[in-house]
């Protein structure tokens, strides 16, 4: 009986569903759409259709070198979370499959440090870098945002390690398998699924992220988000300069970010939305 | 036996992470605090010095940290209502069975993945500039005067930019928690008769609430340090109209060098966020339990 409104209401859900999701994108959308605009185009109103230039694109390059800064992106962005894994594998492993009493508590312990406001600890980090010669290099970004997004590196895989059964590990105790020998041969191919989705949400939150990687670095490690805020003074007409730039600083994550979906739920959540 | 050795080399796994983690947060956060009781100016350092409490004092006396206090409170308060309404109707629309669902999807979680500074700045370029933004556009087509939003409305300009970026995540997890709903359950509720309504508040709505609380819970832990959208579209202005406090201990930092006053501030951020935290951690403390 419901289902004879079926196709009736299943074409208002899909009318009113494009509109509003248009709408969200619109923004992207129409970005994308001018970078493809002369900036004379750009300011002239309101147009969907460009004359499908890439001079903006070519401009960006030549006047900013703007492939140095997606180039430090890629490197701070998977720099940071191949360090974050390194450090957060051992120890999501340990609690998952040795857990202790303090184990949960470590666990929020972990989780609180992510609730620290950074401008809380802006100055002294700027002091600290400032005398170890950090300011503006990659090494010390990239060590920044390990830290940053240690704790969600940690949840996740500790939520993904855990749903492992336990009876494997058992059997291959059996079997005289050292707890190296355990993580190496049997468990590491059975937890490289929830590796790679930590590692791609990792990936897409250091690539936005924007206070640390705007604050400590001026010229050589300049990533794309600090690239972008200095084109918050304007200097005569960019428009379609702007889009372009902030069409590339997206589109890899943007992509990334489509394939993500499940697992951004996940991360973000600590596990407590599946 | 062999469970003392397996504890102790877990331990040793642990040690790495937990360790980086102590440093990250006790090393800077004793700096702060120590910064909050120093007079302290990089640039005239003649009168540095230990200086009791007056940073706080100069901080609270400082007109702008009521307005940056007050600042902080409506961009996460109506951020979080925007987000969560917003959420909850989107999820509940996009929940229907409809065509090309999948890339409905996709374009409604895009905004999420922009990172802060493209966001503000197309917004404030390309959306809301009072000559050449599409909203000007429209209000020309209409014939209405284009409005100035970063002179005149900057905090509400901000909040609709914000919003933008934290409606797609709600959505996406509001919606995870609406498909986890049982179908049979559904069904018999609509078999016995129960109305939308009816059904929205008895049956989803109780059922969404963890992930409702999960929402607001970690949306205002990102809300409260708001930063590279308020730098790249108004810099804090007019005046301090549109200045939260994660800014303005920025301003006092880095750009006037009042090291004391700033770390005052950040002090005072911190409880702030503590006072959140102590919430959202037990939420998720919750979720271990089971």
């Amino acid at each position: 009986m419901a289902r004879s409104v079926t196709t009736q209401h299943k074409t208002i859900a899909t009318v009113a569903a494009w509109i509003v999701a248009l709408l969200i994108f619109f923004p992207i959308l129409y970005t994308i759409i001018t970078s493809f605009k002369s900036e004379q185009e750009a300011i002239q109103g309101f147009n969907l259709i460009p004359s499908g230039t890439f001079e903006s694109y070519a401009e960006v390059q030549a006047q900013s070198g703007y492939f140095k800064f997606f180039l430090n992106s890629v490197l701070l962005s998977v720099g940071s979370t191949i360090l974050a894994l390194l450090v957060a594998i051992p120890a999501a492993w340990s609690m998952a499959f040795s857990p202790t009493k303090r184990t949960k508590d470590i666990l929020m312990w972990m989780l609180s440090t992510k609730m620290m406001p950074a401008v809380a600890v802006l100055f002294p980090i700027y002091l600290i870098f400032r005398n170890l010669g950090l300011l503006d290099s990659r090494i010390g970004l990239m060590v920044m945002l390990m830290l940053i997004n240690l704790p969600i590196v940690v949840w996740m895989l500790y939520t993904y390690f855990r749903e492992i059964p336990g009876e494997i590990l058992e059997a291959a105790r059996m079997d005289g398998a050292s707890l190296w020998n355990e993580i190496v041969y049997v468990l590491t191919p059975m937890a490289v699924p929830g590796i790679a989705s930590t590692m791609l949400l990792n990936i897409i939150l250091a690539w936005n992220e924007a206070f640390w990687t705007i604050r400590l670095t001026t010229t050589d490690a300049a990533p794309l988000t600090a690239f972008i805020s200095s084109f918050s003074s304007p200097q005569g007409l960019f428009w379609a300069k702007l889009s372009a730039a902030s069409t590339l600083a997206i589109a890899p994550i943007l992509i990334m970010g489509w394939f993500s979906q499940k697992q951004l739920v996940r991360g973000l959540t600590f596990g407590a939305v599946k | 036996m062999a469970t003392q050795q397996t504890r102790s080399l877990a331990r040793f796994m642990m040690a790495p992470s937990v360790l980086l983690l102590l440093v990250w947060m006790v090393v800077p956060l004793a700096l702060t605090l120590w910064f909050s009781f120093q007079q302290y100016n990089p640039l005239n350092p003649v009168r540095d010095g230990f200086v009791g409490l007056s940073n706080y004092a100069l901080f609270y006396s400082n007109p702008a940290f009521l307005q940056s206090i007050l600042n902080t409170l409506i961009l996460v308060i109506s951020v979080l209502l925007i987000t969560v309404i917003g959420g909850i109707l989107l999820a509940l629309l996009i929940d229907q069975p409809m065509w090309g669902q999948g890339i409905v999807r996709i374009l409604v979680i895009s905004p999420f993945f922009v990172m802060p500074p493209v966001a503000a700045l197309v917004w404030k370029n390309m959306i809301m500039h009072p000559q050449y933004g599409v909203f000007a556009d429209i209000a020309r087509f209409f014939g209405a005067q284009p409005i100035d939003w970063f002179g005149q409305h900057p905090m509400t300009a901000i909040i609709i930019i914000v919003a933008w970026q934290w409606l797609p995540f709600a959505t996406l997890i509001l919606l995870t928690a609406l498909q986890s709903l049982d179908g049979e359950q559904k069904e018999a509720a609509e078999m016995d008769g129960a109305g939308f309504f009816s059904r929205f508040i008895y049956l989803t709505l109780p059922h969404m609430s963890r992930a409702i609380t999960v929402v607001i819970l970690i949306q205002t832990i990102f809300l409260l340090s708001v930063y590279a959208e308020i730098l790249v579209t108004t810099n804090g202005g007019p005046g301090y109209a549109s200045t939260n406090l994660p800014f303005l201990v920025y301003q006092k930092a880095l750009l006037e060098f009042k090291i004391g006053q700033a770390s005052a501030g950040g002090i005072i951020a911190v409880i702030l966020a503590n006072i959140v935290a102590f919430f959202a951690m037990r939420a998720v403390g919750k979720n271990l339990d089971k």
